[in-house]
């Protein structure tokens, strides 16, 4: 038996993308056991609910990440929604489900291009933001912002996008479809990736349901489940169904994430198509009184938005629940048994995000 | 035979124009929506105090006995609420970025007098019907 | 009937004596943990359990006085050790035989219970 030591990983190191903190305990070479501990970004966003009244918090909620923070307004906004039993415009229900997946498209896009540096492979990671770089133009000319749009409000969304530039993002969707086949053909086909993908990390699907693993994480070992199927906005009329394989290792969740990019490409177009006229909200006021739970799928997973009132404009309680929070179980899993060298790959195949973990 | 799957797309881009722009010192061309900074008409606010309530982040503060409009650049988010509840319209969404600085820069407007509104002349009489 | 539970408002009550048993029967019919989260109230602690089995959320809610230890589900659902963890660090909520237990370090926050100051 080797001697074992005890290395520390993170929050600081070159090839980590996210600040998380590991202690990695290793024998020759080999993890043994990994502990993680957080709290390197903890803001105390869900405290501030006690001096921002709800229709204000919106801003403070978005602020939560910013790879995912259409989809966390859209929860919050939810999940008042359920407390008031307000009813939101059609309209605006298709209108925030486009920009939730162009969201979608654009978390993957990053990820792919992290996972290409995390191995070393600069020009792919350079190509995978080229092409993200057209969302983010997009993003700009609908809402005014690339990043943070502040453009979801209790009650509906605050800006229209008229015909010709619904068009406009339907033809250029269809443009960059073809530029990212040339990237997955990289990334799916390329022996020299494949060698740092295939085996390693290889989560079974007991493990993955005994963890309670979400998102795609948890798709690529063959777990059906996508809170799109039943969930906040109009999917049900978009003909949805979830994106699964097998194989459970990297190159799993590789080809789970470049499908579902595929997939909100679909999506989109066909939401442009079916979209009705209407009203883009609905007047909002009074107290929030009762509870509510709404859940939608992110981009890394499923998040979970609690808003609990108690009569006066200022909520009581506001929980998020972010996937990357659930998945840390099974990164501990994945990475007894790993090489050294594996282990920023696998820190990357959850999809962290440490500043939604921990708000 | 080329080495990686990725060698034809490389080479392809080596002989193409980058895509990335030298900016700052390329300006930039904003989109028409983009959210830039808060500008003022100052003729035509009435000192009402509406924004000020509004604001997430506290950062307009309105002085009426002195006539003062003042915002907190760094504070402000760009999230549009004021210019959305003005009732006079006088608070726009410009497109430039603020300048980042090294010192939290606060502007200070001063809003004139409304003028006297003038009598209008009497046109041509038109007699009454009865 | 699967919109209407998947979100919404399906809470049921729960005595801290019979938490171990419920929870217990529910992992065994299939269903998932999804998140586990506390909130001060004037009794004391309410916390809240959410399980999901296709789609169909369930929440057990528990309200406990404030010195009250209660059992850690880390016994049946490993993956809880996050919540459990955090609920100490931000709260105080006391937890008998946690199964990963960080003694309070696992958030690194500068003072002890920082949502429930004891001032």
């Amino acid at each position: 038996m080797g001697k074992r030591t005890i290395i520390p990983f993170g929050p600081q190191h070159p090839v980590l993308p996210e600040p998380i903190h590991l202690d990695l305990v290793i024998e020759d070479e080999r993890v043994v056991e990994a502990i993680p501990s957080i709290g390197f970004i903890h803001r105390g966003l869900e405290k501030l609910v006690e001096k921002k009244e709800y229709t204000e918090m919106v801003y403070v909620i978005e602020r939560v990440c910013g790879i995912c923070s259409f989809g966390h307004g859209w929860g919050y906004c939810a999940s008042i929604e359920g407390a008031m039993d307000i009813e939101v415009p059609a309209r605006a229900e298709y209108l925030r489900t486009i920009w939730h997946e162009l969201s979608r498209i654009h978390s993957h896009l990053l990820w792919l291009g992290l996972t290409a540096d995390g191995f070393g492979f600069e020009s792919l990671f350079m190509h995978c933001w080229k092409v993200r770089e057209t969302i983010l133009d997009i993003f700009e000319k609908t809402t005014g912002g690339r990043v943070i749009f502040s453009v979801c409000k209790v009650g509906g969304v605050k800006k229209d996008i008229d015909k010709a530039t619904l068009r406009e993002i339907s033809e250029t969707v269809t443009k960059i479809k073809s530029e990212i086949m040339e990237l997955a053909d990289v990334f799916l086909e390329d022996n020299s990736v494949k060698n740092r993908l295939c085996g390693v990390g290889y989560l079974s699907k007991e493990d993955a349901m005994e963890l309670c693993a979400v998102g795609p994480m948890a798709r690529a070992s063959g777990v059906r489940m996508d809170m799109r199927i039943d969930g906040v906005g109009v999917y049900n009329e978009l003909g949805f169904e979830p994106v699964t394989t097998d194989e459970g290792d990297c190159y799993g969740r590789v080809k789970v994430r470049i499908h579902e990019v595929y997939q909100s490409i679909d999506l989109i177009k066909t939401a442009i198509d079916l979209i009705p006229e209407g009203e883009l909200s609905v007047p909002v006021s009074g107290p929030v009184t009762g509870e509510y739970i709404a859940r939608l799928e992110q981009p890394r997973g499923e998040a979970f938005y609690y808003a609990k009132g108690n009569g006066t404009k200022f909520l009581e309680r506001m929980r998020v629940r972010t996937p990357t929070n659930m998945n840390i179980p099974a990164l501990v899993k994945t990475l007894q048994g790993c090489d050294l060298a594996d282990v920023p790959m696998l820190v990357l195949t959850i999809d962290p995000c440490i500043s939604c973990t921990e708000r | 035979m080329l080495v990686s799957k990725i060698s034809k797309l490389v080479l392809r881009s080596l002989f193409k124009k980058p895509a990335t722009l030298m900016y700052p010192v390329i300006p930039r061309e904003w989109q028409e929506r983009t959210r830039g900074h808060i500008g003022i008409v100052q003729e035509d606010c009435i000192l009402c105090g509406i924004c000020s309530k509004k604001c997430p982040t506290n950062c307009i503060t309105v002085d009426r006995n002195k006539r003062k409009w003042t915002i907190e650049r760094m504070q402000c988010i760009q999230c549009g609420c004021c210019t959305d509840v003005c009732p006079k319209k006088c608070l726009t969404m410009e497109q430039a970025y603020t300048t980042p600085e090294t010192f939290k820069v606060i502007d200070n407007f001063d809003i004139p007098q409304p003028a006297p509104k003038d009598v209008p002349v009497p046109k041509a009489e038109t007699p009454v019907e009865a | 009937m699967s919109v209407q539970s998947f979100n919404g408002r399906n809470i049921v009550p729960v005595e801290s004596s019979e938490l171990i048993e419920r929870i217990t029967d529910l992992k065994a019919d299939g269903y998932r943990l999804v998140q586990a989260c506390c909130t001060k109230v004037s009794a004391g602690f309410e916390i809240l359990y959410s399980l999901d089995k296709n789609n169909n959320l369930l929440n057990l809610k528990l309200t406990i006085p404030e010195e009250e230890e209660i059992m850690s589900i880390t016994g049946i659902y490993w993956a809880a050790f996050i919540y459990e963890n955090e609920m100490q660090d931000l709260f105080g909520v006391k937890f008998k035989h946690m199964a990963l237990n960080y003694g309070g370090h696992f958030f690194k926050v500068s003072e002890p219970t920082p949502w429930n100051p004891k001032n």
